[in-house]
């Protein structure tokens, strides 16, 4: 990655990111840089924090101790005067509209339809009108092959389609970063490659992307680096071939020799 | 050439239910004689029933209390989701007000709130707007302000809103946290996220239970008789009164409770299925198509 020519300021920059849910610590002392136009891929044991992780960098969890830069701004707080204060839900959910999330169980907006689905933030949030909205939520279900979907409920999609409608509906928004979280681990083995057809094209198009996976193709042929986590530490991070291929941790090894 | 199974196709004899029929006999029969009893005896009056359904005192009453209904209603889901909103909130003096709100309405009868809004004057003789410890704002005697009518939507309302709160609690809860979790991920406010997102979908678990609380409350809005208003129930004790016909005219009154009640269990069913949207079953353009 080095002289690659990105020399432009890392999309996400996590410098010791702590997170305890109870007394149990679950992130303990997470560093991270992605550089802007890179597709990282988090990889580890279940429970080791992954997901956590990835809800610190938007917010949806706060974080106890550390910090996280998205696009050079600090996450949940204003630096001033030499202290962090904390933000409005307002600012909150403003800094949230620049950052994508694809969830494992798509989590669509049961009442709506696909077209709805994805029209609602750029409406709501960004005060998109109606109509240009709703072209735009055309275009983008075109672009995850589902142009003819617009007028389906989640209930009437297969989780390969409504996880490509979450897809479509995060890129309205115009994020400058996706997270995705196991995108594929709740769908049925054929419909898998559409969805990842779907994020290797992003891949491509230069998104800004952090993958949580256990597809070790994608990780491979797709991302930039590979990090192993594992016990809420990064254990060893690096470009695929080497994290994958040579790994230098032993538990990077053990893990590896599990999902492979 | 193999033989051929024989086929077992020998007619079907099915099980008989004798005492399903004999008991279907006995109860048509004792309706037919309740019918006849009704038809031939004059007391029931149903020429009097007839001609006192339509009458305009009575038909004020019905809008008098289909006006009650709509209006405590509305208090009662206003509140009842306020109320829920508070119980599931960060703010403990929030989650406790509630919680002491829907004992108290709870705990007592309604028709004693009812009688106690009436005559809250009697306590609180004057009611002042202004800043607390400050100067006053606005001031009016209670009399005025609590007519029979707003001590009837108040009495009637805030007890439907503490049983709305359970209600609406039930609705929000049913609502699975991922849906409000890609709401905010995707930078809605955590009102348009509850107004947007988690309310309408929490509706579906909400309106069956709250039809049935709309029907409840048409019958039980019978109880402001009791201070004083018109509605359908006094209307027809104000005529029977002067020409003692009591019974035809509370059977008027019970004709017309039924009606009323008819209909809005037809609409509450409409409704339900306008509210399932979205959810398996529903929707006519089903196609699973593997794409
Ligand atoms: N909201 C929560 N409350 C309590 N514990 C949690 C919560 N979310 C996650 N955890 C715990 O944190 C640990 C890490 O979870 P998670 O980040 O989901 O792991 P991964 O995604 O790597 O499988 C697990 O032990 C999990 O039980
Ligand atoms: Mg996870």
């Amino acid at each position: 990655m080095t002289g690659a020519g990105r020399v432009a300021a890392p999309m996400v920059e996590a410098r010791g990111v702590r997170k305890s849910f109870g007394r149990h610590e679950v992130l303990k002392g997470i560093n991270l840089t992605v550089p802007t136009g890179s597709v990282v891929s988090l990889l580890g044991p279940s429970g080791s924090g992954k997901s956590t992780f990835l809800r610190c960098i938007n917010h949806l969890e706060t974080i106890d101790g550390g910090e996280i830069d998205v696009a050079g701004r600090l996450v949940g707080y204003r630096r001033q005067n030499g202290k962090k204060y904390e933000l409005k839900p307002a600012e909150i959910a403003a800094a949230r509209r620049d950052v994508g999330m694809v969830f494992q169980r798509f989590n669509l907006f049961n009442h709506l339809t696909a077209l709805e689905n994805i029209t609602l933030a750029p409406v709501l949030a960004k005060g998109v009108p109606k109509d240009a909205a709703a072209e735009r939520a055309r275009q983008l279900l075109s672009d995850v092959g589902l142009a003819d979907f617009g007028g389906h409920y989640p209930s009437q999609l297969s989780g390969g389609q409504q996880q490509r409608v979450a897809i479509a509906r995060a890129l309205a928004m115009d994020p400058k970063l996706m997270l995705f979280d196991e995108p594929t681990s709740a769908l049925d083995p054929e419909l898998v490659g559409d969805v990842l057809d779907v994020m290797r094209r992003l891949a491509e198009q230069g998104m800004t992307m952090i993958v949580v996976t256990h597809e070790i193709g994608f990780a491979r042929e797709v991302c930039d680096s590979v990090v192993f986590i594992d016990d809420g530490v990064v254990v060893e991070e690096g470009p695929p071939a080497q994290v994958l291929g040579n790994p230098v941790h032993a538990r990077t090894r053990a893990f590896l020799s599990k999902v492979l | 050439m193999t033989p051929t199974p024989a086929v077992a196709d020998e007619p079907i004899v099915r099980l008989r239910h004798p005492w399903r029929w004999l008991a279907a006999i006995l109860i048509l029969i004792v309706l037919a004689q309740i019918v006849v009893y009704v038809a031939t005896t004059d007391a029931f009056r149903l020429d009097l029933v007839a001609q006192y359904f339509f009458d305009q005192r009575v038909l004020n009453g019905v809008v008098t209390t289909l006006q009650l209904t709509v209006l405590a209603m509305l208090v009662g889901v206003v509140g009842g989701v306020v109320l829920a909103v508070m119980r599931m909130s960060d703010n403990g003096v929030l989650r406790a007000v509630a919680g002491g709100f829907v004992w108290v309405f709870r705990g007592t009868p309604v028709l004693v709130q009812l009688y106690l809004w009436f005559y809250l004057g009697t306590v609180l003789p004057k009611v002042t707007l202004g800043v607390p410890f400050g100067p006053t704002l606005f001031t009016a005697s209670t009399s005025d302000l609590i007519s029979p009518l707003t001590a009837g939507i108040l009495g009637l309302g805030l007890n439907e809103a503490a049983y709305m709160a359970e209600i609406v609690r039930g609705g929000i809860n049913s609502v699975d946290r991922g849906q409000s979790e890609a709401a905010e991920a995707l930078g809605l406010t955590p009102g348009q996220t509850f107004r947007r997102v988690v309310l309408p979908q929490a509706a579906r678990v909400i309106v069956p239970p709250t039809g049935n609380e709309v029907i409840t409350m048409l019958k039980l809005s019978s109880l402001v008789t009791i201070i004083g208003m018109t509605d359908l129930l006094g209307a027809v004790q104000q005529i029977s009164a002067r020409n003692l016909q009591t019974f035809p005219l509370f059977e008027v009154a019970a004709l017309w409770y039924l009606l009323i009640t008819s209909i809005l269990t037809v609409g509450q069913g409409m409704l339900e299925r306008r509210f399932a949207r979205g959810h398996r079953g529903v929707g006519s353009t089903l196609q699973l198509a593997g794409a």
